[in-house]
């Protein structure tokens, strides 16, 4: 099966002050795979995606989208940031942060119209949030805010989607609700990269893994990696699951 | 001159226009940046950049001589943004917190300034007289051309709000998200930070460095409370500062020219505390409301499916009971009861108290609704 490859990451190496918190990442993900991201707390998670995102400037190494660099490809790439990393109390409706997901194709200046509007609102609609279109923020609850950001990334309408911990206190409704939404995703060929905690979760949700611990321990098909081996060599200590067939 | 004496003359008196003039305009200006400074959590910042400032006038007067208020700003605005660079500085080349930053640069350029203050009282220059007015501000010494500049940059802040309208949302919101759709932060940052500098410099000599961040902050903070869109929020906290710009103003040069700042900042802060007691959702007082009710309400159905449950296992619904049965709430049952009765829900018979059929019915009817959901 010859795949296209989505994202390269080459030798990435990213620190803050002086520890590294990546040491020399080289990935590659297939198009059309839907992949977890796991790894102990401090594991780099969710600084491989934002350095891949360009957030965090990296110390070393080079990333590509579907083989130019990511600069020129921003458009293919969709992000969910970690629900806690903003403040809900912000005074604004929930279709006003889905529409946020247009202003990157909008362009600086130019005002989202009606074409926008539209956008965001059927995008509220597949996560099941229409009906809180009006809602100020911060009278969401938790799962309700993931949602909502899972719709402003959905209205990116991208190729290829990072999300960070979208699963990250919502209640078990909405985390299946989520799931078969990034399993839509998949199907409509597009990639998507999940940093996932739930290890439990991971052969059920997932078809493709990284375990990630500072440095790349392994990464490929979840049927094939996802074993007490690598969790050992990833976690440190000695892991035991079950993987049911 | 009394207050009424005041606005009978604002209209007429050249003097008292540019000032009631200027102090609108520059109340309007502080009150939308002060908006974002809120949202940002750099609230601080201005109070920082404000003491910054100070030094910078000192400097100017020493240079030139000239008590020119152009000039002086000049030299506000350069010792703001040397201020405002070192904190940006210092948070992202240090370990420290930007709380400790905002503290040391506005201690350290405070301190400055006063000392300079105090070398230039010391001079003999018959000049040197009013520099002290930058500390807390004295509205009356504004001109023409000092009104025409607030206009100015008030104006170009707000067309650039206008243009840059979502960016900036985006950014207050959502610093990385907004990176990653390919804007330059930076920019946008840039482009903020500097209105608010230029702000705060503008204000300083009708507020004073010591209370000009009051300016930005108090009526950002009181908009906030009225309402939960962004725009709304700058469009009030524009007029609320405006407002307290005008009135504090009318004040102080109506009692004997009194430092316009500190009464600035006192109207401003009645907005605030009118605003944190009385705003309808996030108000003190309404959510208090709010919350006795709320427990009445509960209060009332419980007893009320507590009544219905014992109905159930009698053979009709208004089977009476003594209060000593029902009485399963610390002192509240008998009260709950007595407005249940006044709702048609229970009837009191003696001391025995029973179910309506309505009251049965609406019972029922809660008992369903809560074990759907």
């Amino acid at each position: 099966m010859a795949q296209n490859i989505a994202v390269k990451v080459d030798d990435l190496t990213v620190a803050y002050n002086y520890k590294p918190v990546l040491w020399d990442i080289d990935l590659e993900i297939p198009e059309g795979v839907l992949m977890a991201i796991v790894g102990p707390n401090g594991a780099g998670k969710s600084t491989l995606i934002k350095a891949i995102l360009g957030i965090l400037p990296p110390i070393a190494g080079s990333v590509t989208i579907y083989g130019k660099p990511y600069k020129k490809q921003r458009a293919l790439v969709a992000y969910v940031p970690q629900k806690g990393s903003v403040d809900w109390d912000f005074p604004t409706t929930a279709l006003d942060v889905v529409m946020m997901g247009t202003y990157g194709s909008l362009g600086w200046i130019k005002r989202p119209r009606q074409k926008e509007k539209k956008a965001a609102l059927e995008a509220l609609e597949k996560v099941g949030m229409l009906a809180f279109k009006n809602r100020q923020i911060s009278q969401l609850s938790g799962g309700q805010q993931q949602r909502i950001f899972l719709a402003r990334a959905l209205v990116q309408n991208a190729s290829i989607y990072f999300m960070d911990e979208p699963f990250q206190g919502v209640d078990a409704t909405t985390e299946i609700a989520i799931i078969n939404i990034l399993k839509e995703l998949r199907k409509a060929g597009k990639t998507v990269i999940v940093v996932h905690h739930d290890l439990q979760t991971v052969p059920e949700y997932f078809d493709w893994v990284t375990f990630l611990n500072v440095k790349k321990i392994a990464t490929g098909p979840v049927k094939d990696i996802f074993n007490d081996d690598n969790l050992t060599k990833t976690y440190g200590i000695n892991y035991k699951v079950s993987i049911q067939e | 001159m009394n207050l009424n004496e005041y606005f009978s003359l604002v209209f007429s008196d050249y003097t008292l226009r540019t000032i009631t003039l200027g102090t609108a305009i520059l109340g309007a200006v502080c009150g939308m940046l002060g908006s974002f400074a809120v949202l940002r959590k750099q609230s601080l910042l201005g109070d920082a950049i404000s003491h910054a400032a100070l030094p910078g006038i000192a400097i100017a007067f020493l240079i030139t001589g000239a008590k020119d208020s152009n000039t002086l700003l000049i030299g506000a605005l350069v010792s703001g943004l040397i201020g405002t660079f070192w904190i940006k500085g210092i948070t992202t080349k240090t370990h420290l917190k930007s709380d400790t930053a905002l503290g040391l640069i506005l201690s350290l350029f405070f301190g400055f300034g006063m000392l300079l203050l105090t070398f230039i009282q010391k001079q003999p220059n018959a000049n040197q007289a009013g520099l002290d007015k930058y500390l807390f501000g004295q509205a009356a010494t504004l001109v023409e051309s000092d009104v025409w500049l607030m206009a100015i940059v008030t104006g170009l802040c707000l067309v650039v709000i206008l243009l840059f309208w979502k960016e900036f949302k985006m950014l207050l919101f959502d610093p990385d998200y907004t990176k990653t759709l390919g804007f330059n932060t930076r920019i946008i940052d840039i482009l903020i930070t500097s209105f608010i500098v230029l702000a705060i410099v503008l204000g300083l000599q009708t507020v004073g460095v010591v209370l000009m961040s009051a300016m930005l902050l108090a009526p950002a903070a009181a908009a906030r409370q009225w309402t939960n869109s962004l725009g709304t929020m700058v469009i009030l906290a524009a007029f609320f500062s405006a407002f307290s710009g005008v009135f504090g103003t009318a004040i102080s040069a109506s009692q004997n020219n009194l430092s316009t700042g500190p009464v600035i900042v006192l109207v401003a802060s009645v907005f605030v505390l009118f605003s944190f007691i009385f705003s309808p959702s996030r108000g003190l007082l309404f959510r208090h409301i709010r919350f006795i009710k709320n427990r009445r309400d509960l209060e009332q159905h419980k007893t009320l499916a507590f009544m219905y449950h014992i109905a159930k296992t009698h053979d009709t619904i208004s089977h009476p009971h003594t209060i000593k049965i029902l009485n399963n709430f610390q002192g509240f049952t008998r009260g709950t009861l007595q407005k249940l009765v006044k709702k048609n829900y229970v009837e009191l018979d003696g001391n025995m108290w029973s179910l309506t059929e309505e009251g049965f019915k609406t019972a029922s009817n809660l008992y369903n609704q809560q074990n759907n959901e």
